[in-house]
């Protein structure tokens, strides 16, 4: 509210009293005519006030419109006229990206286990046969064969870890993920706090509009939460007493349930 | 052994179907909320259920009371996987019926010990 509408509003309020109390005086003193008069005057200035407030509330909500970034102008379908629908997008956009990501990864680890699985069973059948080597229990022939079984060995093992590298590698650069949806999600989050701004805004104004057209209503009872639909993740568990922390306090809420 | 995993996001399904593989169980099969889940659950013969809570469609505590409602299904052994974590919800999931819960994000090591448990439990009853 700027300084001019305070003072205004002050001298709206001023001049009630006054008015009320000369009303009071001339009732008592039975002058009935200029009574009728004042309540005229009041209802005038009620107006005025009124008009001024509608002139300055049309202007902020204007502001505050604005403020929601809906722009119909530049756009040509109806469903895509606020950055709001922009958000949506976004965050679809990193629901599907976490998704590839996710996937892409569970790829290379399922392709990575089997070698590595390969590696090391082949690793141990060595590691026996070289202790009966070992142990001198090996003829010249089974020699002969851990020779080359070696031999093929060095062969798999330099061709096996090359492409255990580069399925880490490839692990690693899928986590790039992370940095193209948080800028996306930065954005998201920037303009979630504009239009809450915008909103606060709102609600200030319209309570103002309630209070000079003297509108009331009844508070609205509270919503009932569906035990159904589920909450997701919660955020911050820790600064709820509602919500358990991890693993260790579900195990103790159930035991506590006879589990 | 016959599992159904229910989430409505497939790279959870995916990782929770990759835990069970390394546990020896490769028999499973998905399904992404309630309503795909439970014509499956009566056509299927499944041994064991593992579903998230919040999913689109039925959710996974409706899911748990339908199964206990059902005369054929009301023994199958169930356990959830689920990000909510109220006690509250909690409460209403164990007093739905469910054998283990476990909260994401998990460990490998919970899901087992979990589902070790549910078995335990029903082999001895």
């Amino acid at each position: 509210m700027s300084q001019l509408e305070r003072t205004f509003k002050a001298e709206f309020e001023k001049l009630l009293r006054e008015k009320a109390e000369e009303l009071q005086q001339k009732l008592d003193d039975g002058d009935l005519n200029e009574a009728v008069n004042l309540i005229q005057a009041l209802q005038e200035a009620r107006d005025q006030s009124l008009y001024q407030e509608v002139g300055r509330l049309t202007r902020a909500l204007h502001g505050a419109i604005r403020n929601f970034h809906i722009d119909a102008a530049k756009s040509e379908s109806v469903e895509n006229i606020s950055d709001m629908t922009d958000a949506t997008d976004r965050l679809s956009y990193v629901v599907e990206m976490t998704e590839k990501a996710a996937n892409k990864t569970m790829d290379i680890v399922e392709e990575s286990i089997p070698i590595a699985d390969t590696l090391s069973n082949h690793a141990e059948e060595l590691k026996n046969e070289w202790q009966k080597l070992r142990n001198r229990e090996l003829n010249a022939d089974e020699f002969r064969e851990l020779y080359w079984k070696i031999d093929g060995f060095f062969g798999q093992l330099d061709q096996d870890t090359k492409s255990l590298n580069s399925h880490l590698s490839n692990i690693l650069l899928a986590q790039d993920y992370q940095d193209l949806t948080g800028q996306v999600i930065q954005k998201v989050t920037g303009l979630v706090r504009e239009v809450e701004a915008s909103l606060v805004d709102l609600v200030f104004m319209a309570s103002q509009v309630e209070s000079i057209t003297g509108v009331a209503h009844e508070e609205e009872a509270p919503v009932e939460e569906d035990m159904h639909a589920g909450h997701g993740p919660q955020i911050a568990p820790e600064e709820n007493e509602n919500v358990v922390s991890g693993q260790d306090e579900v195990d103790d809420l159930l035991s506590s349930l006879g589990f | 052994m016959k599992i159904l995993v229910v989430d409505d996001f497939s790279t959870m399904r995916r990782i929770v179907k990759n835990l069970l593989r390394d546990l020896g169980f490769t028999n499973t099969q998905e399904a992404d909320d309630g309503n795909t889940a439970w014509p499956m659950l009566q056509n299927g013969d499944f041994d064991f259920l593992v579903t998230d809570w919040n999913m689109p469609g039925m959710t996974g505590i409706e899911l748990l009371q339908k199964v206990r409602s059902d005369d054929r299904l009301k023994a199958l052994p169930v356990l959830m996987v689920t990000a909510e974590a109220k006690r509250d919800q909690i409460v209403a999931a164990a007093q739905a019926g469910v054998n283990g819960y476990v909260v994401k994000p998990f460990t490998a090591a919970a899901l087992k010990e979990k589902i070790e448990k549910i078995f335990e439990r029903v082999d001895a009853s």
